[in-house]
């Protein structure tokens, strides 16, 4: 059995995909800024010029709440989804535990994640909210969304090893959800009896409270915290469960 | 002490091999395809005492390599039961954790922290595993300005340097030039004085008969012998110049 240095072994893959990332792009992390300013600019277009709407202020910041965790999310997924398949060669010949290959996938993409969430509040700050004590449920509702993340990724990666074709479901799911979660529309908008559902789905629940803190400068109401709380853990305690009762025959799959 | 045991171990595979499609699952629901399974390992048994030196020899497709996954703990057996007790460090494929656009520097923590690896060994074992491999400056340079050579060397050094309880080889004892493949040996040599648990698994070769003691032959998954390395080899090299 392989008894070694978690930590040790997570930072060294880390590091490795995000070398690996930025050391063939000549302009480095600009490429992590300009996806979402150009999305962002593109959705404000739209929806103050072609489709005006009167009742969100601060279009630009509104839909970058929305963007930087969707964008995470999708591009996390996506490449954790793959990386068990894609690692075949590690998983066999190296005794290492499976389970830190997806979560090593979906942490690398952390780091292209803060540099996103630095832009973000810098916007928030240009557009006149400034910073406030609410300010401290951040990295709460953020490592509840990365946790979530980790689960559904360990689910997914370790399907995708018995058939192949769910990387393509991830891919189509990624698109679809798009327009379903708040990104750049209120959930004011969402009926009320579909609108208590979007909580509980863990990107959502995390764009409305990224809107709650960082535009209405309050903290997120706790049901909806509780909400986001008990579907990333039980999505990350599943994701746990599934990924180990399958990876006792990755060596046959792969 | 047993460090590795085999009871009645058996192993299949899939004769169509592992990757599926979802056309596939439908085909078999279907019954369309032949559910064939082959054996790479038929009802093996045997153990491998503390500080015994063991050579798996057999044919291209005798199921060596299947068997030492199944010891490495890669692969769980179909059948049987496999018992390994103190940490096993495998030299199969040389440099499977190795990536192109790192440098030989970054692969070497890289590598030693899948070996199993803490972060301190690591960096207190640095000095010595680049001075083994002999790369010197290119050590700063990503991976794929480097010669196969070179990259199997770097390889080996980090494995080797892990202070396994149990080694296991799987046919690495040709790396690089003459020079260092003497070297190479020689540090197998020195681990199993030792007094390490080797597990290895080769063509039959003056070198490994000096560093074994015992044998074991497969063929076609099944033990066909197991005993001191001179008979083994006497019988296998008989079996093969005469096919009976």
């Amino acid at each position: 059995m392989w008894k070694g240095d978690y930590l040790f072994l997570l930072e060294n893959l880390v590091v490795k995909d995000f070398k690996i990332r930025y050391r063939n792009m000549s302009l480095g992390v600009f490429w992590s800024l300009l996806n979402p300013l150009v999305m962002m600019s593109a959705l404000t277009f739209v929806f103050t010029a072609v489709f005006p709407n009167n009742q969100i202020e601060n279009f630009p910041i509104f839909v970058l709440c929305g963007l930087v965790p969707f964008n995470f999310f999708t591009v996390a997924w996506q490449n954790g989804t793959i990386s068990v398949a894609n690692n075949a060669g590690l998983i066999k010949r190296v005794p290492v535990p499976r389970e830190i290959v997806p979560i090593a996938t979906v942490l690398s993409t952390c780091v292209h994640l803060a540099i996103q969430i630095g832009l973000l509040l810098s916007m928030v700050i240009v557009f006149g909210r400034g910073v406030n004590w609410h300010w401290l449920w951040l990295p709460v509702v953020w490592g509840l969304e990365i946790l979530f993340v980790c689960g559904i990724t360990l689910m997914t990666s370790a399907l995708d090893v018995y058939v192949r074709d769910v990387r393509y479901v991830v891919e189509s799911a990624c698109t679809l959800l798009f327009w379903m979660v708040p990104v750049f529309y209120a959930i004011q908008s969402v009926p009320q009896s579909y609108a208590n559902l979007y909580q509980f789905n863990p990107l959502a629940a995390l764009i409305l409270a990224l809107r709650t803190i960082l535009i209405d400068g309050d903290s997120p109401s706790s049901t909806l915290l509780l909400k986001l709380a008990f579907s990333s853990t039980l999505v990350f305690a599943v994701g746990l469960y599934v990924f180990h009762r399958l990876k006792r025959q990755f060596f046959d799959y792969l | 002490m047993k460090v590795i045991q085999l009871q009645n171990v058996t192993k299949t595979f899939h004769r169509s091999g592992g990757q599926k499609l979802l056309r596939h699952y439908l085909e078999d629901l279907l019954g369309k395809t032949d559910p064939e399974r082959f054996f790479a390992l038929k009802d093996v048994s045997f153990s491998v005492r503390d500080g015994e030196s063991v050579a798996v020899i057999g044919a291209n497709g005798a199921g060596k390599s299947t068997l030492l996954s199944l010891v490495t703990g890669l692969a769980p057996p179909s059948a049987g039961t496999v018992t390994v007790t103190g940490r096993a460090a495998a030299l199969l494929d040389l440099g499977s954790g190795f990536h192109p656009d790192l440098t030989g520097r970054e692969n070497i923590l890289l590598n030693a922290s899948l070996l199993g690896f803490s972060r301190s060994r690591a960096y207190a074992l640095y000095d010595q595993i680049v001075e083994f491999s002999e790369l010197d400056d290119f050590i700063k340079e990503p991976l794929r300005t480097y010669s196969n050579g070179m990259m199997l060397r770097l390889a080996f050094s980090v494995a080797v340097n892990l202070d396994p309880q149990i080694l296991i080889i799987d046919e690495v004892l040709a790396v690089g030039d003459q020079k260092f493949q003497a070297k190479c040996t020689e540090k197998i040599f020195e681990i199993r004085n030792q007094g390490r648990t080797i597990l290895c698994v080769s063509h039959v070769s003056p070198t490994l008969r000096e560093l074994c003691d015992r044998a074991i032959w497969l063929d076609h998954g099944q033990l066909i012998m197991d005993g001191p390395i001179g008979e083994v080899s006497a019988a296998y090299e008989g079996r093969l110049t005469s096919p009976a």
